[in-house]
């Protein structure tokens, strides 16, 4: 009879911080510039070149923690992380080990069975990025891109909390839509803006000791880390049915091929010569600083849920969807604003937007238009100068560009025809072409009708309003 | 007088005056670097048409009265290891050798920006670390005192270029008695002022922690003037300090009266030479003269301070000088095998032995296991020493000793011994750790004929105290000569009031030179 094993799993996220500059120097973070040109001597590690911490990577850490339920460390201080690399210019990364900035935090997720559980946040700390390298495989040689290099990172590491790939996306989910709200990352996975590193082990389901874990990288997507996690799990049951031993070790997930290989083990783990870097100063965080950072906290989106429901009395699932992603709830509050209809902004973004997005395959914060032009495009409609089908045509394009969909309706000349004359000799000229149906009408078949609007429609090449050609049609029957 | 005996302030304000310009000056300057170079080896690189190029500029700008200050037209020389835009700056170390930055050090900056005028950079211990200018990988500076001895060190280079007069002053920096130490081996003033006072922007870092630039002069009042030139808070270092009485010039008083001067039992103790105690009582004597309280006392911890510097600078060391590895800049091997054959190869080849020793002792006191034992511990010694000497700041203004031990050391003579070079640090490491400014001025001159140095030791940020108190000591002994002959200065600045003409003093300076070659 097979054992029953619980998996284990806690996790390192890597969170690039939305901060203009970067953490120790002036330079740009814009992501896609051309190589190098993002440098200086600071992020290029040149000599007698001195860091200089930017304040907003502090707020930015202290507001994750404080929306994490951390402990606001408030003399913390970064150390060097001795290690030689090409892509780390200085030969060392500037983080923070003995007195991180956050420590003892938690946050709650939601279970797939119901209910809740609290996942441990073991410590928040800031840190830099290091630069990219370029492997030319053609000239046998490597390029270096200094333009990452210095770029700030929080790393949240949680305590082992985990029990399934399912909590494990719950508890990023909940984490990216935290630092969202804040603002102080757009979290994309796929683009490295958020990364995370899977911690596992497996052991004897009831056995209160820890197995020997295991480290996961590489995992640019929520699928892939249910997949490594699947695959990882399976990997040390197997060796444990077997008889083996899990090495503690780093390994890398292929996601083309499903499986991942080991990168090193503990044995040649480097010895970091860790110590307080002496070119800054300590992190002091006075007691108006924590204030005053708590009272800017933003609403979250729990406090958003609620305000909507009480404000805008639009359904719960709209609620849930909307306020699922911080850039939808702004365009959702910024339209509803604007146009003063909730209602129909929210019909848009449940409808239109999400069908669109998922054609597209599109995450919620990728959205380009603005809430001026959906407010806009709901005023057109309002006012009936377009009609259902010609405004979703327009938000199409919208959707795409960002068009403004007054003029646009204007240049494409998709304005409803309100002039009731033009609309009575169109009508005029399709009940004379389809005498049958009028007959048909007339002798009670109601769904005749239809057939004639839809006549009247093509004609007007759909600028007309449905409902007023239907009623002009019954009264000249 | 001839320019070239000048001090900075006296060339400032003979320039204003119209009786010389900042080219005759930095003209002057070259052609005795161009002289003497041979002999005493004070630069690594002499500038001879940035300079000139630089005086142009400065004196066109004096005479367009865009330049006031007491630095405009000035010529100086800056320590390799601080950063100077289009100017090769090697640290003295092989693997710097083609080192040119696009940017330059604050200090430096603000030197220019004051009208001074760069001659070049001037030789060191490797890094900075060594207490002789040996470690250099560009070869000894010789003490212009006498050639067969060691000018002090690490700014070698740039104590000796003020005592043979191949410039007005100089940079250096002092992470455990860098400027102090070889002030007083050449019998010029050195500086090192509070942690923080000085912006280390652009300084190529030993020990951040410890590491200060401060002035290397031929007097008192250069000493003042330059520092007041260079400190100032910088957005660019987060350990700088912003502080308002940075106007040290006006501590240029001959007033010691009621001054509270403790002497540490603990700087007179074994190994202290017979000759330069009895300098330093002496001078301590003068003070006492003038008014000032002077009582022995017990400031303890001394002891401590070599092994607690040790382990702290060469920690800090060890992880500065990791970004030096063939990869981005400086020397890198000819062959190698991957990439880390190549930072082995480029590392092993491009640093010297001392760096070597002490990457390797940084290494060693940081790692895991080992960290709490050595590098926590040094801390926590650190703060003791910090406390020892702030309850010695709440009974005294200012402590007096010996800068070293003894007089220069012969050339050779430290490098077999490394352990005792580290010792010859004993008076001066202390200062660093507990971040306190700490000035040498020349007080007498042993047997061999070598200068001896006075230390005067301030609180945090209490460098006026100590430039008082030099000032007065100055007063009180008289002007001292820069190399034997050089300039007559003694005779010049003399309390009776003898002064020589200017052009005597030319007269001399041939006549001087040719003693100085019989040195050779």
């Amino acid at each position: 009879m097979s054992k029953q094993y619980e998996t284990v799993i806690g996790l390192e996220v890597h969170v690039e911080l939305a901060t203009k500059t970067k953490i120790f120097c002036g330079c740009s973070t814009a992501f896609g510039a051309k190589p190098n040109t993002q440098t200086c001597p600071v992020c290029t590690g040149m000599p007698g070149s001195l860091p200089v911490l930017n304040k907003q990577v502090l707020k930015y850490a202290i507001a994750v923690g404080l929306a994490t339920n951390c402990d606001i460390t408030r003399y913390a201080k970064f150390d060097r992380k001795n290690y030689f690399y090409p892509d780390n210019p200085q030969n060392y990364q500037i983080s923070q080990l003995y007195l991180p900035i956050c420590r003892n935090g938690s946050v709650e997720i939601e279970m797939e069975e119901g209910g809740r559980k609290t996942v441990g946040i073991h410590e928040i700390h800031m840190e830099e990025d290091a630069g990219k390298l370029i492997h030319d495989e053609w000239e046998d040689s490597s390029l270096v891109d200094y333009n990452r290099s210095g770029v700030p990172l929080i790393e949240i590491v949680s305590e082992p909390d985990m029990r399934s790939a399912q909590e494990v996306i719950a508890y990023l989910e909940k984490l990216r839509l935290i630092i969202q709200y804040l603002g102080a990352s757009d979290c994309k996975l796929q683009e490295g803006s958020m990364r995370a590193d899977v911690n596992l082990s497996v052991r004897e389901s009831g056995a209160q000791e820890f197995g020997t874990r295991t480290e996961m990288k590489n995992l640019n997507s929520f699928k892939a880390i249910s997949r490594a996690i699947a695959g990882e799990t399976q990997r040390q049951i197997d060796l444990i049915e077997s008889g083996e031993k899990i090495v503690q070790e780093t390994r890398r997930w292929d996601d083309v091929k499903g499986e991942s290989y080991a990168m090193r083990s503990k044995e040649d783990a480097q010895d970091y010569r860790y110590f307080p870097d002496p070119d800054l100063a300590p992190v002091v965080v006075s007691d108006e600083m924590l204030e005053q950072m708590k009272e800017e906290q933003p609403e979250f989106r729990t406090e958003k849920m609620k305000r909507y429901k009480e404000e805008y009395g639009i359904p719960d699932y709209d609620i849930e969807i909307i306020t699922g992603s911080k850039h939808m709830a702004d365009l959702f509050e910024s339209a509803a604003a604007l146009s003063g209809q909730p209602k129909k902004v929210s019909n848009w973004l449940m409808g239109e937007t999400l069908r669109l997005m998922k054609e597209k395959e599109m995450d919620a914060s990728d959205l380009r238009f603005s809430p001026q032009n959906l407010a806009k495009l709901i005023a057109l409609t309002d006012s009936k100068a377009v009609n259902s089908s010609v405004a979703k045509e327009v938000f199409e394009v919208m959707f795409e560009k960002d068009v403004d969909p007054e003029k646009y309706v204007e240049e494409k000349g998709l304005k409803t025809v309100n002039d009731e004359g033009a609309l009575r000799s169109v009508v005029e000229e399709v009940l004379a072409a389809n005498p049958q149906s009028v007959a048909d009408f007339k002798n009670g078949k109601e769904k005749a009708i239809g057939f004639l609007v839809g006549q009247t429609m093509k004609a007007m090449k759909g600028k007309a309003d449905p409902a007023t050609v239907n009623q002009m049609l019954r009264e000249m029957m | 007088m001839n320019i070239l005996d000048m001090t900075a302030a006296e060339l400032s304000a003979t320039i204003k005056a119209g009786r010389t310009t900042a080219v005759d000056a930095a003209r002057a300057m070259l052609e005795r670097i161009e002289e003497q170079e041979g002999m005493y080896h004070c630069y690594v690189t002499v500038d001879s048409e940035g300079a000139m190029a630089q005086a142009r500029e400065v004196q066109e700008r004096i005479e367009a009265g865009e330049l006031t200050g007491p630095l405009a037209g000035v010529p100086l020389a800056v320590k390799d290891n601080l950063c100077t835009a289009g100017l090769l700056t090697t640290c003295s170390s092989k693997i710097l050798g083609n080192f040119v930055p696009t940017y330059t050090a604050e200090a430096v900056s603000r030197l220019k920006k004051a009208g001074a005028v760069i001659l070049g950079k001037t030789n060191m211990d490797e890094f900075a670390m060594g207490s002789t200018t040996e470690t250099s990988a560009y070869g000894a500076t010789k003490n212009p005192w006498n050639t067969n001895y060691v000018p002090g060190g690490s700014s070698g280079g740039s104590a000796a270029a003020v005592a043979a007069g191949e410039c007005y002053y100089a940079l250096g920096s002092d992470t455990g008695g860098s400027i102090r130490q070889p002030a007083s081996y050449c019998g010029v003033v050195g500086m090192k002022p509070t942690y923080g006072t000085v912006s280390r922007y652009g300084l190529i870092a030993y020990g951040s922690s410890l590491d200060q630039i401060g002035p290397l002069t031929k007097d008192v009042t250069d000493c003042a003037t330059v520092l007041e030139a260079i400190s100032a808070h910088d957005s660019k270092d987060s350990t700088s300090v912003e502080r308002q009485d940075t106007d040290f010039t006006c501590a240029l008083q001959d007033d010691v009266q009621g001054m509270r001067i403790g002497i540490p039992n603990d700087y007179f103790g074994e190994g202290l030479d017979e000759e330069v105690k009895a300098s330093v009582l002496k001078a301590a004597g003068e003070l006492k003269k003038k008014g000032a309280v002077v009582e022995r006392f017990d400031l303890s911890l001394v002891e401590y301070a070599i092994p607690t510097y040790y382990t702290i600078a060469a920690a800090e060391a060890s992880s500065n000088l990791e970004r030096f590895d063939g990869i981005k800049y400086g020397y890198r091997t000819a062959d190698y095998a991957g990439l880390h054959n190549m930072y082995k190869k480029s590392r092993s080849e491009g640093f010297g032995e001392e760096v070597k020793r002490r990457i390797m002792l940084g290494s060693f006191v940081l790692s895991s296991g080992y960290y709490d034992a050595y590098y926590l511990k040094a801390l926590r010694v650190k703060a003791l020493i910090k406390k020892a000497f702030d309850e010695a700041f709440a009974k005294y203004d200012v402590i007096l000793g010996p800068v070293a031990p003894t007089t220069a050391p012969e050339l050779g003579a430290s490098l077999s011994d490394p352990i005792k070079m580290y010792l010859g640090d004993i008076y001066t490491i202390a200062v660093n750790l507990a971040g306190l400014p700490g000035i040498s001025l020349p007080c007498g001159i042993d047997q061999k004929g070598l200068p001896i140095g006075l230390q005067l030791i301030g609180d945090c940020f209490q460098e006026k105290k100590l430039l008082r108190a030099a000032y007065a000591y100055e007063r009180a002994r008289g002007a001292f000569q820069l190399r034997p002959g050089t300039d007559k200065r003694m005779e010049r600045n003399l309390p009776n009031g003898k002064q020589t003409k200017g052009t005597e003093g030319a007269e001399k300076i041939k006549q001087t030179e040719q003693e100085g070659q019989s040195h050779e």
